[in-house]
Formats: structure tokens, sequence, C-alpha cells
């Protein structure tokens, strides 16, 4: 962006180098990360944090997989695989899913892509994190004690009346972790308002920036309502009698209908900040201007919106009103077209790029391919009458897996590798990084593509056991669910492997044109020697430019 | 948004007036937070009173339009003391800060203490769901469920006017202690926050109390 104007920057522009003088330097011992306010260290608190969580998740996962590898349900009992898919749709949704990109990598990188010294915030970045780790101590204490079997949903009356599992003490968990996204949310929308370096006009800003705005919006107008919900849920729980006790003429619908205003734009906050980086990681590696900057940008916001009224398409079969039944599957289509307009204009950028395919290129290949198979999957489940065939099978499963895990853990995974040399001032190894964004593409295929069969062919989710007839499909998922279980294994390996053995970056080992890379790696404590200052678009890449300074080197 | 800071203008923030804006900002997102969050019993009284409208009109008339009434007053009255105290923050004047901010308090105790005795009447007449309710008439259970939305929003309302007493009495002492003096600041953003709970009362009390009124 600044790279003609700004003389400061040019500073520390020396390849190869390790800046000494960094935040991971400033204060060493566990008090000086327990007490930071500095918000490149409380994004590494959460990476920790979320690891912890997508572990004890993908057990869970694991367990469920074997489970499924038979027909009869010999392994474990249904209650115990009840409590297995809750414990990981909850650890998944909220403990990893929400607070991946926006928490970690945007914590990391909003203040630096935006030339700020800091969030707005940064004392209550930390307490967000204190709440978050508080959050996960009462989920973790709920699932040892015996776990909750209501699923993720929570569907009254079930989890009011009849669930003889800990759902009030993991809701207090779920209410807790809100509240940590909440006040990051607010965190990220100040920062975004009022902290931008001179000349960083709205559209200047970086896609991924966009995107976690729109992104902290949805966080902070819906979580909220999930708060209450959940409240409402577990007084009713706890004193017997409630607003969605049918006893009292109250409607369990009602819980649905307020639990889906949040959880579909809770799944937009598990999408838009993967779009985010996938726009950052296409025009860098295409060394290409991203096509359509401000398309990309306000379809990030008009997904946002959209997100707010289309919940009903979660209740098609609940009793819901046909002609609501209606609406909603109209305006759920009409998610599709900023959805498209992203895809078609990350492809345009492709077009005629120079592309490299370094590995998180090769992820965000991978998400362009599987956000798109989920994408149009998720027509499919928005018209009504084809819902009520696959309604609750594993068609809707492999869809939202496709967009959660194919999208969004893909772009995180994409981000966490560009943005590695930046945090940490070491590279991956390569060779390793390409290897595990493969084997990661080929299991998660394998583990899902079977799922869109076993549902279309009326496999119902959340049994432990099945007709053996789908035992074959049922067997490739449960093989490529080992595949993909590999290609997270190795980045966690050779990434702890790069911090101390791993190549030296230097400040832009991308040669990427955004703020953040304009600084030292690892960057100072406030992120710049000096203020940056905006003068252009962030995408300033130059095909041309690079050739003849490649041809300048040879 | 930390009351303790002084003048000093945090580091990440370049001058006094960017720190302002940005607390300003952050308060006001709160205070949506906060609206999505009432929203979904706002949403489920609604739901009910469309559906059991004459239940809920019978049921609103056995609250005391009295003690809501005198509480509207009350709040309505603490909220104008506040936007006192945010402009003697603003003027500097320590001594009438302090004293606007007790005040404040005091009427947010007042307001608190008239709850507590409405909320006695309710238990002496048994409109207590689940616990100890007994309806005249037919539809006891619908009107069991207008008294236990009632009990959730003024519950929940009481919970937020609590920490706004509790804030006010922390800024009332950082006041004494002249914390306020150029950066005043956290004593607009409590403000804020003041009237944003007199405002839920103010739609609270005809969405419970007049809903019954012809």
């Amino acid at each position: 962006m600044n790279t003609s104007s700004n003389a400061t920057t040019t500073i520390v522009r020396h390849s190869g180098a390790y800046a000494l003088d960094n935040y991971l330097t400033a204060g060493q011992g566990v008090k000086s990360w327990l007490l930071t306010t500095d918000h490149k260290r409380i994004g590494i608190l959460y990476l920790w944090t979320i690891l912890v969580f997508f572990l004890i998740a993908a057990v869970a996962a694991a367990l469920m997989r074997i489970e499924l590898l038979t027909p009869a349900g010999d392994l474990i009992s249904s209650e115990t695989y009840n409590k297995l898919f809750t414990v990981h749709g909850v650890l998944m949704v909220w403990f990893f899913l929400i607070p991946s990109i926006p928490a970690v990598l945007g914590n990391f990188v909003i203040p630096m892509m935006i030339g700020a010294r800091d969030v707005a915030f940064p004392r209550l970045n930390l307490f967000s994190w204190y709440l978050f780790v508080a959050a996960g101590a009462l989920a973790l204490w709920s699932l040892i004690h015996g776990g909750v079997d209501t699923g993720w949903t929570f569907y009254t009356p079930y989890s009011t009346t009849y669930a003889n599992s800990h759902v009030i003490s993991m809701a207090a968990g779920i209410f807790v972790a809100g509240f940590s996204s909440i006040i990051t949310g607010i965190n990220f929308i100040v920062t975004i308002h009022k902290m931008r370096a001179p000349g960083l006009r709205w559209f200047r800003l970086p896609l991924f920036i966009w995107a976690l705005y729109a992104t902290s919006l949805i966080l902070v107008l819906a979580t909220p309502v999930l708060a209450i919900t959940l409240a409402l849920m577990s007084v009713e729980r706890l004193w017997g009698v409630g607003i969605f006790d049918p006893k009292l003429g109250g409607d369990p619908i009602l819980f649905q209908h307020l639990f889906w205003f949040y959880s579909h734009p809770a799944v937009y906050i598990m999408i838009l900040p993967g779009m985010g980086v996938i726009s950052e990681l296409i025009t860098c590696f295409s060394r290409k201007r991203i096509f359509g900057y401000a398309w990309v940008g306000c379809s990030s916001m008009a997904i946002a919106v959209l997100g707010f009224i289309v919940w009903g398409h979660h209740m098609f079969v609940s009793s819901q009103s046909i002609y609501a039944g209606m609406i909603f599957s109209l305006l759920s289509f009409l998610v599709a077209v900023p959805s498209g307009v992203k895809v078609f204009n990350w492809t345009a950028t492709l077009y005629k790029g120079s592309i490299t395919f370094q590995t998180p290129m090769l992820y965000a290949l991978g998400f362009i391919g599987l956000f798109t198979i989920g994408g149009l999957t998720g027509l499919c489940v928005a018209t009504l009458a084809v819902d009520v065939h696959v309604h609750d099978t594993y068609f809707v499963i492999a869809h939202f897996h496709y967009i959660m895990v194919g999208g969004m853990v893909m772009a995180f995974m994409g981000g966490l590798h560009y943005w590695w040399p930046k945090i940490t001032g070491r590279l991956y190894p390569e060779f390793w990084g390409k290897l595990a964004a493969m084997i990661t593409f080929i299991g998660f295929n394998l583990t899902f593509f079977p799922q869109f069969l076993l549902g279309y062919l009326g496999m119902p989710r959340r049994y432990h056991a099945y007709p053996p007839e789908f035992q074959m499909l049922n067997v490739l998922s449960t093989a490529g669910a080992s595949i993909l279980g590999v290609g997270y294994v190795l980045p966690l390996i050779y990434f702890l492997w790069s911090l101390k053995r791993g190549r030296l970056a230097g400040p832009n080992p991308w040669r990427a044109t955004g703020l953040e890379w304009q600084t030292s790696s690892p960057p100072p404590v406030h992120n710049f020697e000096a203020t940056p200052i905006a003068t252009a678009s962030p995408y300033l890449y130059d095909a041309e430019a690079d050739r003849d300074l490649h041809m300048a080197n040879a | 948004m930390n009351a303790t800071t002084t003048a000093v203008v945090a580091e990440q923030f370049d001058d006094i007036q960017q720190q302002h804006s940005a607390a300003k900002l952050g308060m006001w997102i709160f205070l949506a937070t906060e609206v999505m969050f009432f929203g979904g019993l706002f949403l489920a009284y609604t739901v009910y009173r469309f559906t059991y409208g004459h239940v809920f009109a019978l049921a609103s008339r056995h609250l005391d339009d009295v003690f809501g009434g005198a509480n509207t007053a009350v709040l309505l009255f603490s909220s104008l003391l506040m936007a006192l105290a945010v402009r003697a923050a603003e003027l500097d004047r320590r001594k009438q800060l302090v004293r606007l901010l007790l005040a404040t308090a005091l009427f947010g105790i007042l307001f608190m203490t008239i709850k507590g005795f409405e909320y006695r009447k309710d238990f002496v007449e048994h409109l207590v769901p689940r616990f100890d309710f007994r309806w005249d008439g037919s539809d006891a259970a619908n009107a069991e469920l207008f008294f236990w939305i009632y009990f959730a929003l003024t519950g929940l309302h009481a919970i937020h006017v609590t920490v706004g007493i509790a804030l006010i009495l922390v800024l009332a002492l950082l006041a004494r202690a002249g914390k306020f003096s150029p950066n005043f600041m956290p004593v607009e953003i409590t403000g804020l926050y003041w009237h944003f709970v007199d405002i839920i009362w103010v739609f609270l009390f005809p969405l419970l109390y007049l809903a019954g009124h012809r």
C-alpha cells in the first residue's frame, strides 16, 4: 500500500532479518503473558486455547466415526453417542470456529492492517480472553461430570424437561463465551472505526477488515439473543415452568425461532472471516489486484445483513407456516448472490494471474472449491420440497461441514500459514505445508462427500446404529476422517518445529502489500516504528514489476 | 472504558478526542447488544400477547399502577440528575458532580426499594408463578405465563438497575478523588448506560401495567 510514499516503513525492509526487539521478547515469563494487553499476544493466547478445544472436539468426532464403522451400535451406547455429538457441536461451534479466525488472526492482524498500535480497548481484549477461558472451564466441567445429550441446539422441551444431563452448566458456559464474543466484536468495530491510520479510507481497507467488520456486527447483534434464549431455557429447566412451556400455553417453537435467529447469523460468523482470509490469499498469490474490490467488500456486508432474515429455513418441518417457509426459502436463495459475487471475483482474480502454489494458496484454492459445493448444496436444503426429504439427514451434515470445515477451517489454516512468518518471524517448512494441505483436501472430501450420498439415500443424523446397506459409505467416511486427522496433526508438528528451527522469514516473505507486512517480523510491541500513511489501494500487486525484479536479480 | 484512567491518553490512542469518541462508540454498540438481549423477552411478550390478549389484559390489571407509575417518575427523575452530573463533569465542577452522582444513585435505590415492596405485594396476592400462583377464573395457565414474563422482564431490568447503581457509586468515589478532571468520559458513558436502563423501563411500564386499560 504505502510502498511508494512512506519512507518510515522502508527502514525494516531488509530480507532475512529477525527483529530482535519484538513483542515476544518484550516480556518474559508466564506473568508477562497472562497480564498482557498486547493484541498480538492475546491472539496467541486464543490460538493455544482454541487448539485445546479443537482437539477435544476432534476426539469426540473420531469416536463417532469409529462407532459408525459398523451398522450395529457396538462400541458405545446411544446415550454416549448423544453426548459425543453434543460436545463435538458445542465445542467446535462456540469454542473453536467462532473464535478461530476473529479472535486469533483478527486480533493479531487487524490493528496492524489498519496501521494502529493496538485495538481500541486492550484491557477489555484481555478480559474477553479470560471470559473465554472461564466459559471453556464451565463447558469442560459439564463434560467431565457426565456431559450433555441435547445436541448443540438445546431444543425445548427436551432440554428444559427431559434431558438428564448437565444442560444448565453447559448453557452457562456458552452464555459466558457469548459475552467474550460480544466484547471482541465491540472492540473490533470501534477499532476499525476509530483507529485507522491517516489516509486509510473505508474503500482502502483490506478485504479481511471488511469481512471482520461484518462479522463483528453479527457478533454484537446476534449473540445477545442467544444469551437471553439460553438464560430463559435454563431458568425454565431450573424452575419447572417458563415461556417455552406448553403447560402455560408457551410455545417450544418460539425457542427454535430465537435460537436460529442467533444461530443462522452465527453460521456467517463462522464463514465471513474465512472469506476475508481467502480474499487476501488469492490476490497475493496471483500477484494481481483483487477483481471487483468494492463488490467483494460490500458482499460481506450484504451477507451479514441477509443472515439476519433467513433463520426460518432451519424450521421448514417445525410446523412453521407454509407461507413463512416460502418467504424464508426465497430470502435464503438471495444469500447465494453475494456469496456468488465473492466466488466469481476470486476466480476473476486468478484469471491471468501469476499464480504460485505455496501452502496458503493451496488452502485458498481448496476453499473456493469446497465452499462452492457447500454453498450450492445450501440452495438444495433451502428449497422447501427438497428440505422435507433431506432434513435431519447426513445431507445436511455434509452441507454444513463443507462450509464449516471445507470453508472456515481451510481458510483458518491458510491464514495461519500466511501470517505465521509475521507471528513468529520464521517460515514453516514449505514441502510439509503443501503435503498437509493436500492431505487435508483429500481427507476432507473422502470424509464428507459420502455423507451427501448417505443423506440423499435417507440416513438420518444423530443415530449410532444404521441399516447395513449404508455401511460402505460410512466406512469410506471414517477412512477419510483418519486421513483428515493426519492433515491436521502434520501442521501441529511442523509449526512447533518451526518455532526454533524454521528459516528466518524477514519482514515480508510473500512480497505482500498489506500494511502488516511493512513492519519487521515479529513486529515490535507497538507494531510500527512510526504511524504509516495510506495513499492507495491495499492490493498494489503488479506481476510485470515482479517479473522485472526477478530478471534483475537473476 | 476504564474508570480509573486519569487525563492521560492511553498509549493506543493519538489524542484525547480519539479516546473519547472510541469510548462513546463502544458504549453505544454495547447498548445495541443490550437492546437485542432484552429484545428476546420483548418478542416473547409480543407473541403471547397476540395469542392470549384477553388474559394478558386481565392479568395486567392485577399489577399496581401506583407502584409502577411512581417508579417511572423516580427513574425519569434520576435520569435528569444523571444528565446534570455529566454536565457538571464536563464543566469540571467536582463538588456538584459528587452530589449529583450520589443523588442519582439514591433515586436508583429508591426505585429498587419501591420495586421490592411491589414484589412483596405480588407475593402476598399469590401472583408468583410456580411457587405460589392462584388465579380465580379461567385461563389460569396463560395468566401464569403473563406473570412469568412480568417477573423475567422486571427482574432482568432490576439487575441492570443494580449494576447501574454500583457503577454510579464507584464514579462518585472516584469523582471525589478528582479523577475526572479533564477526562469526564467515564461519567458520560455510565450516563448513557443509565439512560438506557431508564428507557427500558419506559417500555416495560405501559406493556406490563397499562395493557389492561381501555
